[in-house]
């Protein structure tokens, strides 16, 4: 039985939402499957709406269909509603595009983009009539995969996976299907095993079963090789240009609202702001910008072929893309897409313009956000995300000055070092962004949204002992008392709890997988949404696990440690975020390496790859991470022959 | 701009039947603007293009009769031939939903909302009798209201359907159950296939009193639209836009119906 749709069909009435599970988008591919072709299931690990639009899984979906020797299809986390019927009914997990079950497949693929969806990969997994453990699965079983920013410490998926793909895919999922094509056309030799030593020699790719984990008195002491040629250190994957990767180039439209419901085109890859709490900043490493004729045909063609009215050019932050005016002026002015709308969703303040702000609201206005971070400039530079009060109003003059009339600011609260007086400045910060819009329109508004800070793998805050809910919902507690009598200012704030398992499953190393096992087979799916989140049941599976939370979140890190992640890597050394995590202590910024000289961080030099910009300079406006007004020249004094010491300029 | 109406009837069968109302809109604007259908833009602080839908299809409801009026640019309506137009707009739309009529109407034609006053269905009822729905629906038919429990913003009411239940046609032609062919009315308010079938009362001395003479929940039925009508002044009826008065041929589904199961409720 390869269709399932019959025996799903009689439960959809029954369920909430059924259209996120018939598939039928445009741009959705069918592919045929057979014994030479190495068939793939992208998997999202939760609600269609949220998985769909996401791009990784969508480029690498193109990617798989275009070759000979692959298929590839969708599956997305069945809702609790439609999961229990599917439980009581026996019917598996299955893909939306020809409603394949999913034990089917050679390889179910997980995008891993964040730690709280790490229960609804074992239930998918389970779902598909798979066992949950790596050591159980049999030869005729699909290998389980994983990919995205979360496999840049995959250990406390290690038991439930069989590779992982560190960086870009674009590559990788090639070499992937190769060593499993050959594989299956020579009769699965040397089993299983065997084919999980051959993926572990591919680049990029980590397999967690060919590591022996030694814990010395509690605390992990190394991770070993099982085999000699099995690599010590996995070393992630980089494509060195992205206009030979155009993709999507259909990208898929739905049949069902789905969040970032737009066309979407990435315009580069990678960030060097160097924003030391951003792991996506620092695992993405170098910069490749998208030529602008690339964007141009990309945003033209995708917008003919999909019929969406908005396009969002997408990236770390889109201010930065080299020419980025005249490439939003040529979207707007495209007449053969009608009325067209522009979002630019990573905005940073300093390169924030009114000439950017009058391009982006001359067809229809969207929803503008900026993300300050932070509410001092002394914090600030503790996290190297050097704007200015004056950036920000600017930015905020800017838009108003446009007609916007609200706007969402982002923020972290329990960072490195932070006092109270730094909590507070966010209130002050969005008080006088108020009263700033009150010179150009009626009733302005500002919606401070506040995260809770978890520390992440291969950032310069990795040694970082994370706050606790305590501390974190004292900090929510002043804000909010901060803002209780501010006009036009909005508080929203992420639950301090969830921040604590998402901490949790950041930085913690094999031993963690029982508490996600045990989370998991007490009920605890979908805990990225906080109607199912619970805390109490990641507790009792610590204690249930003899796993001490506050060693495991709250505890400072030491240089000498082994972290679960020393074995794999993104290129940057050590002893570079090591010492930037010092220089964050000494409150010390450091500038954007895009436009100034190296700080061998690694990720160029290490892989012999190199930023990809087509400006020299950088763009107009605010003080671009120097603390100087560079609103005339646009250009940053080259002066840093040595580490620049930013805060010393002030 | 004031743009020229173009009324279009269009069908909708298969997995693309569990859109709800708010992603068929959708849909169609997407798919129009994949046409290069310029429809013409609302004014204001944040545009929209100019499409008005009737009635709305129940989730999981199939249909053969459902419209849409679009203000399109005069200028491109003038040469547009209506024919290739519905299979431009046929092929640019999803699997399962299919253009089957398309022509200008005039500037003063009612809204699709406030001219169509009832619908014909086609509803099975798998497992049901022949002959006790037959019973069921005289004795309906003869009653002097038909009582059926309805919420309404969070409250429920109790309403008499039977002035809004205009025919129904008992056709004992489908393998597990019974076909019923329903005109129901859609206005003041508009009645459900599953609201008729919850007004259809077992036989006497038959099953327990107040048990509905189908024995699968109303969520289970499987319904199709097959004809919205506008009744005029002068009491006739007509179609909004009939398919045999412009010549179209109708396509088939283009999944097959043999397949369809289930059906809701709707929102």
């Amino acid at each position: 039985m390869t269709n399932l749709w019959h025996r799903l069909e009689p439960l959809l009435p029954q369920v909430s939402k059924p259209a996120r599970y018939i598939g039928g988008e445009h741009g959705m591919q069918t592919p045929v499957h057979g014994p030479g072709i190495v068939s793939w299931l992208l998997t999202y690990p939760d609600t269609y709406e949220i998985g769909l639009p996401n791009q990784g899984l969508q480029i690498l979906y193109e990617i798989l269909n275009e070759r000979p020797d692959a298929a590839a299809e969708r599956a997305y986390a069945p809702w609790v509603d439609l999961e229990a019927q599917m439980r009581a009914e026996g019917l598996p997990l299955f893909s939306v595009d020809t409603h394949r079950p999913a034990a089917l497949f050679d390889v179910i693929a997980f995008n891993l983009s964040a730690e709280l969806t790490y229960t609804n990969v074992l239930n998918c997994i389970d779902l598909a009539g798979v066992p949950v453990h790596s050591r159980l699965r049999h030869e005729a079983d699909p290998l389980i995969g994983a990919g995205g920013h979360c496999t840049y410490n995959p250990e406390p998926l290690a038991d439930f996976v069989d590779f992982v793909v560190l960086g870009d895919g674009e590559e990788a999922v090639g070499d992937i299907t190769e060593v499993l094509r050959d594989w299956k056309t020579s009769g699965r030799a040397g089993g299983r095993s065997g084919v999980l030593r051959a993926l572990a020699r591919v680049p990029g790719v980590y397999v967690p079963s060919m590591y022996e984990p030694v814990y010395d008195r509690g605390r992990l002491a190394a991770m070993e090789p099982r085999h000699p040629d099995v690599p010590a250190v996995v070393e992630k994957r980089t494509v060195a240009d992205l206009a030979e990767w155009p993709y999507p180039k259909r990208q898929l439209v739905p049949l069902t609202e789905v969040v970032h419901d737009r066309l979407n085109v990435e315009v580069f890859r990678g960030c060097t702001r160097g924003c030391r709490f951003c792991q996506a900043g620092m695992i993405t490493r170098p910069v490749r910008e998208r030529p602008a004729e690339q964007v141009r045909t990309m945003v033209s063609e995708g917008l003919r072929r999909t019929g969406y009215d908005e396009v969002a050019l997408t990236s770390l932050s889109t201010a930065d893309f080299s020419g980025i005016e005249q490439v939003v002026a040529s979207t707007v002015d495209d007449s053969g897409c009608g009325q067209v709308s522009v979002s630019l969703p990573s905005l940073r303040v300093d390169a924030f313009t009114v000439g950017i702000a009058a391009q982006i609201q001359r067809a229809r206005r969207t929803g503008l956000t900026f993300a300050p971070e932070a509410g001092s400039w002394r914090m600030r530079q503790v996290i190297n995300k050097l704007i200015t009060e004056d950036d920000l109003y600017a930015a905020v003059e800017s838009a108003y000055s446009q007609g916007w009339r609200r706007m969402k600011l982002y923020f972290l609260t329990g960072l490195p070092t932070e006092t109270d007086e730094d909590t507070l400045g966010i209130a002050e910060l969005a008080r006088n962004c108020v009263a700033l819009g009150r010179g150009h329109v009626r009733s302005p508004s500002v919606t401070v949204s506040v995260g809770g800070f978890v520390p992440k793998p291969f950032t310069p805050f990795q040694w970082f002992g994370q706050n606790t809910t305590v501390e974190l919902r004292r900090k929510i507690g002043l804000l909010r008392d901060g803002v209780r009598r501010a006009r036009g200012v909005q508080l929203k704030w992420h639950d301090a709890a969830a921040s604590l398992a998402e901490g949790l499953a950041s930085r913690g190393d094999r031993r963690l997988g029982g508490v996600i096992e045990h989370v998991w087979r007490h009920g605890g799916t979908f805990q990225e949404w906080s109607e199912h989140f619970d805390l109490q049941r990641w507790q009792a599976a610590a204690d249930a696990c003899g796993i001490d939370i506050d060693s495991w979140v709250h505890r400072h890190r030491t240089f000498d440690e082994v972290l679960p992640w020393d074995h794999l890597s993104a290129g940057l050394h050590k002893d570079f975020l090591w010492q930037d995590w010092r220089d964050a202590l000494d409150e010390v910024g450091l500038e954007d390496c895009r436009w100034t000289p190296c700080y061998d961080c690694g990720a160029c030099t290490g892989y012999g790859v190199e930023h990809v910009v087509a400006s020299a300079v950088p763009p107009a406006g605010g003080s671009q991470g120097t603390g100087v007004d560079l609103s005339r020249g646009a250009e940053i004094p080259v002066r840093l022959l040595e580490r620049p010491l930013v805060g010393a300029a002030r | 701009m004031t743009g020229t109406r173009i009324r279009v009837r269009f069908a909708k069968h298969g997995k693309v039947r569990f859109t709800s109302h708010r992603d068929v809109a959708r849909i169609w604007e997407r798919s129009l603007r994949r046409a290069a259908v310029p429809v013409v833009y609302s004014a204001g602080f944040s545009p929209r293009p100019k499409i008005a839908f009737g009635l709305a299809l129940p989730t999981g409801y199939s249909s053969d009769a459902e419209y849409l009026d679009a203000e399109v640019d005069p200028a491109w309506a003038a040469g547009i031939d209506n024919e290739r137009l519905v299979g431009a707009l046929t092929a640019s739309l999803p699997t399962g939903m299919t253009t089957l009529a398309a022509a200008e109407i005039a500037s003063g034609e009612p809204s699709l909302q406030h001219a169509v006053t009832s619908c014909t269905w086609r509803i099975d009822a798998a497992g049901a009798d022949a002959t006790e729905a037959s019973e069921a629906v005289s004795r309906a038919m003869d009653a002097g209201e038909l009582l059926v429990q309805r919420e309404r913003k969070g409250r429920l009411t109790i309403d008499d359907i039977r002035p809004a239940v205009h025919a129904v046609e008992v056709q004992a032609n489908i393998t597990d159950g019974v076909r019923l062919i329903a005109e129901l009315a859609t206005q003041p308010r508009a009645v459900r296939p599953a609201e008729l079938l919850a007004s259809l009362r077992p036989p006497p001395g038959g099953r327990a009193a107040g048990e509905r003479f189908v024995p699968v929940p109303p969520s289970l039925l499987r319904a199709c639209r097959l004809h919205q009508w506008i009744t005029t002044d002068a009491g006739e009826r007509r179609e909004p836009l009939a398919v045999s008065e412009l010549g179209e041929r109708r396509e088939p589904p283009a999944v097959s119906e043999a397949s369809v199961v289930g059906a809701g409720v709707g929102p």
